[in-house]
């Protein structure tokens, strides 16, 4: 292997006998058509691509997403919108069904309370019956008692006058006692 | 060549630029196969199966690929409408592959063994001319002469004004320069630094160190991949900007 490079400008080559380079490859002109030839070729072919297929492909999905996210956009505002009348509904059918139930409870109460009222008053009238009828046994009772205490104490104030050697009749004997029972 | 190779290393940083015949010879002739037709050709495949086979389905709610796919439109067509305004949207499809074209290719390039057709001028220098060479004719076409007017800064005073259109004018003509050595110059060097650092490796003693730097690189080169191609793209919108946004600089 000979170690002498070639000359750069004298052989036009740009690579020495080993297949290294000799300088800085980017300024051998000798490859200089190739490069710009081929770039061209990439730069067709890249162009052909994007404006052919990618970018109106590209370009129609994004505005097709944007059309599909306005119109989503848009419907959700409307069930947003039919959801919050929905919910007013429902208030609203609570809120009456609530009035409802309050006057359902109403109701049943007033029922109740004049069933109690009913009763409490027959239980009244009852009580007041029965102890009208025991105020007048009692009467009746005491009554009795007063007659028997009366002849009892006549008898005795007779006996006793008698024992003691008074005599008395009956009408002035009757007529004290009355007189002390009342005194 | 025998040093290196007596010393165990073999650091060729500048080796993985070198385009190759895919099929033997060579003659590297404008229309031969080479390392740069097949990296490009799996870009391509790859932009293709993203954003034609991702998108396949349609579908309102998306799978991966297509959620993939969207956020590339999304991303790119709101770059160009924020940076050019509402008269730029119509060049979005020349952005799109532009900025397709050099993500795929800076991310594929991080590969291992494979070949960055960004890192390449050649490559890079036909994309800022094109960007380039369109703003200006667009700029001509759409504002007439008065395009030249983006030169002539009526808010300065006017005694400084053919001062600021020099230079104005000359900071014209050095964006497709700038526009495409940024992006070669990055991806070169990222890919240039990591394989050297990785030709250490054969050095026992550094091999961990070796390997915690790559991977880190790797990571870095991964963001400079995708931030150039965002770069390239979003300086491409503000040059058109000048050509569709009339001459209001």
């Amino acid at each position: 292997m000979s170690s002498e490079p070639y000359l750069e400008e004298a052989a036009g080559v740009c690579v020495n006998s080993h297949g290294g380079a000799i300088g800085m490859p980017q300024l051998c002109t000798e490859w200089f058509p190739n490069q710009i030839f081929w770039l061209l070729v990439a730069l067709v072919a890249i162009y052909l691509i994007v404006t052919r297929v990618a970018l109106p492909r590209i370009g129609a999905v994004l505005a097709e997403r944007r059309g599909t996210i306005t119109n989503d956009l848009a419907a959700a505002e409307e069930l947003k919108l039919r959801a919050k009348e929905a919910e007013a509904e429902y208030n609203k059918a609570l809120a009456t069904a609530r009035e409802d139930a309050g006057k359902i409870v109403a109701a049943a109460k007033a029922d109740i309370q004049a069933d109690l009222d009913k009763a409490l008053a027959k239980a009244d009238a009852d009580i007041d019956a029965r102890t009208a009828v025991s105020e007048k046994r009692i009467a009746e009772i005491r009554a009795g008692a007063m007659e028997s205490v009366t002849e009892v104490a006549k008898d005795t104030a007779k006996e006793l006058v008698a024992a003691l050697g008074g005599n008395a009749d009956a009408r002035s004997i009757t007529a004290a006692v009355n007189a002390r029972m009342k005194g | 060549m025998s040093e290196e190779a007596t010393t165990g290393f073999q650091i060729h940083p500048m080796d993985q630029f070198i385009v190759k015949p895919l099929f033997g010879g060579d003659h590297v002739a404008w229309y031969t196969v080479t390392n740069v037709t097949l990296w490009m050709a799996i870009g391509v495949v790859l932009i293709a199966a993203l954003l034609m086979l991702g998108t396949r389905r349609r579908a309102i709610v998306p799978s991966r690929s297509q959620s993939v796919a969207e956020l590339l439109y999304g991303f790119v067509h709101n770059m160009v409408e924020e940076v050019t305004g509402h008269e730029g949207v119509k060049y979005f499809p020349y952005i799109m592959t532009l900025f397709l074209f050099i993500l795929f290719s800076n991310v594929l390039g991080l590969l291992p063994l494979s070949y960055t057709v960004t890192s390449h001028v050649a490559v890079t220098v036909v994309l800022a001319l094109m960007v380039f060479l369109g703003v200006t004719i667009l700029g001509f076409v759409k504002n007439g002469i008065g395009f030249l007017g983006m030169f002539w800064v009526t808010s300065a005073p006017l005694a400084i004004r053919p001062v600021l259109a020099l230079i104005e004018i000359i900071s014209y003509f050095v964006r497709p320069v700038s526009h495409s050595i940024r992006l070669a110059g990055n991806m070169m060097a990222g890919h240039a630094v990591i394989k050297v650092i990785a030709g250490f490796a054969s050095l026992v003693v550094v091999s961990p160190v070796v390997i915690g730097s790559v991977t880190a690189l790797y990571g870095l080169e991964m963001l400079v991949a995708v931030v150039q191609a965002y770069v390239f793209t979003i300086l491409t919108c503000v040059y058109l900007r000048d050509a569709v946004g009339g001459a209001h600089h």
